[in-house]
C-alpha cells in the first residue's frame, strides 16, 4: 500500500512570485517593444517618403540638392555636412581625449587625478544646447577672428565640429582611460625591463594593447557626433549647402531634422515623412557604429581574461 | 669592451648617449604634449563657464521712447516719481484701450508703487534695448561704448544683471527686457515629473529582472545588449518616436481629450505627457543600466543568507536586495533625469518649440522647457537675446547642480543611516 506523503518543504506554486517575475520580464521586454518601434516607425514613414511620386530612391541616394520645396531631393549635402562636422570633431576629441587618457593613467600622481576626473565628470553632464550656445558666441567668432570676418561665415560647419569634438572629449577620455587602465601591469612592467622608457613602453606596449578597446571608444565617440542634434542647429546654419569649406553654412542631418519639425509641419506631407527617411539613415549609421563598437569591445575584454 | 674606441655592446659609445639623448627628448616632448593636452581640456571648461558668465552681466545700451524727465521734470528716472506722480503718469499717458485694461484687472488706485513703476515703464518710457557688452567687454571697451551712446542719441548705458529675481518669476515675451523664465521654468519640472513617473518603476522593474532573475539564455542576452544599443541612439531619434506615437498616433490620450471631451485643441497631443513619456523612453535604458550596476553591487552572501532562511525569491529582493541598494538606484536615477532636464532636440522634434507665455497647468497643457528656451533666445541674432539665453543657461545649470548634490546628499544620508542600523 502506497502512503501519499504531503512534504511540507516541497516547492509550493506561489503564484504572487510567478505574477511578480512576470511582470518584470514584462517591463525588461518593453526594451525590444522600444526598439521595434523605432524600427517600424522610421521604416513605415521612410516607406511613405520613398513612395511619394517626386522621390525616389537613387537621386535620394546619389542627388547633390536637397531642396523640398522644389522636389529635389539629394540627401548628399545634408550627409556632407554631417561627415564634415564629424570628421572635425574627431580630429579635435580623438587626440586630446587620448592624450588626457594617457596622461590620467600613466603620468597624473592620485592627487591630479582627483581634481581632473570631476572636471571631466561636469563637462560631460553639461547639457548639449550649453555647447551650441558656446560655438555661437564664442568658437564662431574666435574662428572669425583668427581666419578672417570674409573667410568665416557667421553660421559654419568649423566652429559646431569643433565644439562637438569639445563635447565628446570627456567621454572618450574617461572610456580609453578604462581601456588602458585593463592592460596588465606584467605588460609595462616587462617593457620597464628591457629599458623602455615610459614614452615608448606607452606607445608602443600599452597603447597597441589597449587598441581594441581605444577603437570601440572612438567609434562610439564617432556615433555620438553624428546624431549629436543642437550644436549643429545652432552653429553649423540653416539650409542645405554641399561645399567642402569647413568655413562655410552647411545643414547636416539632424540640423534639418529639428528645423523642419520645430516649424509647424503638417503630417502626411513629404517634409513630414522626409525627417523619418533621414532619421532611418541617422538610426542605421549609429546603430552599425554602435554594434561594431561592441563587437570590438568585446574581443578586447576576452584578450587579457 | 674597447673604451679606447668607444665601442660598446650597443654600438660606439658616443652614439648611444646621443640616441639615449634623443630618447630622453623624446619622452619629454610627449610628456609636455600630454600635460598640454590635459591642460586644453581644463581649459575648454573653464571657457565654457566664462562665456555664459560674461553674457549675464555687463552694459546695456538702451534707448527710452519717451523720457522720464519729459514726464515728470527733474526726475530722470521713473523709481524716484512719487506716488501722484506714477498715478497722474498711469491715468495721462497710457493709451485708452490699455488703461481700460489695465484699470479692469486692478484699479490703479490700488495697485502698489512697484507694479506702477512696471506699468509705467512698459508702456510709456519703454525702454529698448540697442546693444549689450559683455562682462569682459564693458571693463575693457569703455571707448567703444561711450562712441556708440555718443552716436545714438538719447541712448544710455546701465550696467545691468540678466539674472535677476524677476528674470526668473517673469514668463515669456517677446521683450528681452521682461522676459523671464518661470514658464520654461515649470514646463521643465512637469516633464521630468512625467519621465520619472513613467520611466522610474519600469526601469527599475527591468533592471531587477535582468539581475535578479535572467538566466543566461539567447532572449535575455539580447534583451542586455538591447538596451546597451538603446542607450546610444541619438537623442533626437526618441524625438522622432514621439512624434509619431504619442503625438499622432496617441493623440486622443496625450491631448486628454478620452476623459475630458475636447480640451486644448491647439494642443495637438504636443503636451506635457507626450514630452514626458518621450523622455521616459529616452532615459529608460541609462536607468536600467544604472539600477543594474547598483544590484551588482549588493553581495550575493546577503541573498544566500535570505534563502537560507526560508524567504522566497521576491522577499529576498524586496526585504534584502533594495533595501541595500536604494541609495545607488535613486543616485542613478536622479542622473538619468538630469540628462533628460538638458535633453533639447527630442522635445524639440515632438513639437514644443513654440511660444507659450502661459504657466502649464497639468499633464495635458502645452508646454516649453528651459532648454526649448534657451535654444529659441539663442538662435536670434540681436544681442540682448544672447544675454537672457546665457541667464536662462546659469538658471538652468544652477538646477542641475541642485538636482546632482541633492541626489549625493540623500546617497550619504541613506548610507550613514544604514551604517547605523547595521
Amino acid at each position: 500500500m502506497k502512503i501519499a506523503i504531503e512534504h511540507p518543504f516541497g516547492k509550493k506554486m506561489r503564484i504572487h512570485e510567478r505574477l511578480i517575475e512576470a511582470t518584470l520580464f514584462g517591463f525588461a521586454l518593453l526594451s525590444i517593444v522600444i526598439t521595434l518601434g523605432i524600427a517600424i516607425i522610421l521604416i513605415r514613414e521612410s516607406y511613405l517618403f520613398f513612395s511619394d511620386p517626386e522621390v525616389e530612391l537613387w537621386g535620394f541616394l546619389t542627388g547633390k540638392e536637397w531642396q523640398p520645396m522644389i522636389g529635389r531631393f539629394g540627401f548628399l549635402p545634408l550627409l556632407n555636412a554631417t561627415l564634415t562636422t564629424s570628421v572635425i570633431a574627431m580630429a579635435l576629441g580623438i587626440p586630446v581625449g587620448l592624450f588626457v587618457a594617457v596622461y590620467l593613467s600613466e603620468y597624473a600622481s592620485d592627487k591630479t587625478r582627483g581634481i581632473l576626473k570631476p572636471v571631466l565628470e561636469v563637462l560631460a553632464g553639461i547639457p548639449t544646447i550649453v555647447y551650441g550656445y558656446f560655438a555661437l558666441t564664442f568658437m564662431t567668432p574666435l574662428l572669425r577672428s583668427i581666419f578672417g570676418m570674409e573667410t568665416v561665415q557667421i553660421y559654419n560647419t568649423a566652429s559646431a565640429g569643433l565644439v562637438i569634438g569639445i563635447l565628446v572629449l570627456p567621454m572618450i577620455a574617461t572610456m580609453a582611460e578604462d581601456a588602458i587602465g585593463a592592460v596588465p601591469k606584467e605588460l609595462r612592467l616587462a617593457a620597464y625591463a628591457l629599458g623602455g622608457t615610459k614614452m615608448e613602453t606607452t606607445f608602443k606596449v600599452v597603447i597597441p594593447a589597449a587598441l581594441s578597446g581605444l577603437s570601440a571608444t572612438f567609434l562610439l565617440a564617432l556615433s555620438r557626433a553624428i546624431g549629436e542634434t543642437m550644436i549643429v542647429a545652432l552653429a553649423a546654419g540653416a539650409g542645405p549647402n554641399l561645399t567642402f569649406s569647413p568655413f562655410e553654412a552647411a545643414e547636416t542631418i539632424t540640423g534639418y531634422i529639428v528645423r523642419i519639425s520645430g516649424g509647424d509641419v503638417s503630417y502626411n506631407s513629404v517634409d513630414y515623412n522626409s525627417i523619418f527617411a533621414l532619421g532611418l539613415i541617422l538610426f542605421l549609421i549609429t546603430f552599425t557604429l554602435n554594434m561594431i563598437s561592441r563587437k570590438i569591445s568585446r574581443m578586447f575584454h576576452q584578450e587579457y581574461e | 669592451m674597447n673604451d679606447m674606441n668607444g665601442q660598446t655592446a650597443f654600438g660606439l659609445a658616443s652614439d648611444v648617449s646621443s640616441l639615449m639623448e634623443k630618447r630622453r627628448r623624446n619622452g619629454l616632448v610627449w610628456h609636455i604634449v600630454f600635460i598640454f593636452s590635459t591642460t586644453l581640456a581644463v581649459l575648454f571648461l573653464i571657457l565654457l563657464v566664462f562665456s555664459i558668465i560674461d553674457s549675464v552681466f555687463g552694459y546695456a545700451v538702451l534707448i527710452n521712447d519717451v523720457e522720464p524727465s519729459a514726464l515728470v521734470a527733474g526726475k530722470e528716472s521713473v523709481t524716484d516719481f512719487n506716488r501722484a506722480e506714477l498715478e497722474n503718469v498711469a491715468r495721462t499717458r497710457l493709451s485708452a484701450g490699455i488703461l481700460r485694461r489695465v484699470e479692469y484687472d486692478k484699479p490703479i488706485a490700488e495697485r502698489s508703487d512697484k507694479d506702477l513703476v512696471s506699468l509705467v515703464e512698459e508702456y510709456v518710457v519703454k525702454p529698448k534695448v540697442l546693444k549689450t557688452w559683455g562682462f569682459w567687454g564693458s571693463l575693457t571697451e569703455r571707448k567703444a561704448i561711450e562712441t556708440y551712446i555718443g552716436e545714438n542719441e538719447g541712448s544710455y548705458a546701465t550696467f545691468r544683471s540678466w539674472l535677476t529675481p524677476s528674470f526668473i518669476m517673469a514668463d515669456q515675451s517677446a521683450d528681452p527686457l521682461r522676459a523671464g523664465i518661470r514658464t520654461a521654468l515649470l514646463g521643465s519640472l512637469w516633464i521630468i515629473l512625467i519621465t520619472f513617473v513613467f520611466a522610474f518603476p519600469i526601469g527599475v522593474g527591468a533592471a531587477i529582472y535582468l539581475q535578479e532573475y535572467a538566466v543566461d539564455n539567447r532572449l535575455n542576452r539580447m534583451l542586455q545588449l538591447n538596451i546597451f544599443n538603446l542607450s546610444a541612439v541619438p537623442s533626437i531619434i526618441y524625438g522622432l518616436l514621439g512624434l509619431a506615437v504619442f503625438v499622432r498616433f496617441m493623440e486622443p490620450v496625450t491631448s486628454g481629450s478620452f476623459i475630458m471631451g475636447t480640451v486644448d485643441n491647439t494642443a495637438n497631443g504636443r503636451t506635457i505627457l507626450s514630452g514626458g513619456m518621450t523622455l521616459g523612453l529616452l532615459v529608460l535604458p541609462i536607468i536600467i543600466i544604472n539600477t543594474q550596476e547598483a544590484l551588482k553591487a549588493v553581495p550575493d552572501t546577503l541573498r544566500m543568507s535570505a534563502y537560507g532562511v526560508g524567504a522566497t525569491k521576491w522577499q529576498t529582493i524586496w526585504y534584502q536586495v533594495l533595501p541595500v541598494s536604494v541609495d545607488r538606484i535613486l543616485t542613478g536615477t536622479i542622473l538619468a533625469l538630469s540628462r533628460a532636464l538638458g535633453e533639447t532636440a527630442p522635445l524639440v522634434v515632438i513639437g514644443a518649440s513654440t511660444f507659450i507665455s502661459v504657466d502649464p497647468s497639468g499633464i495635458f497643457s502645452k508646454f516649453t522647457t528651459l532648454p526649448i528656451q534657451i535654444y529659441q533666445w539663442s538662435a536670434r541674432p540681436q544681442g540682448a537675446y544672447r544675454n537672457i539665453a546665457a541667464a536662462a543657461i546659469v538658471s538652468l545649470l544652477i538646477l542641475l547642480l541642485l538636482m546632482n548634490s541633492t541626489a549625493i546628499y540623500t546617497r550619504d544620508k541613506i548610507t550613514k543611516k544604514k551604517r547605523l542600523e547595521a
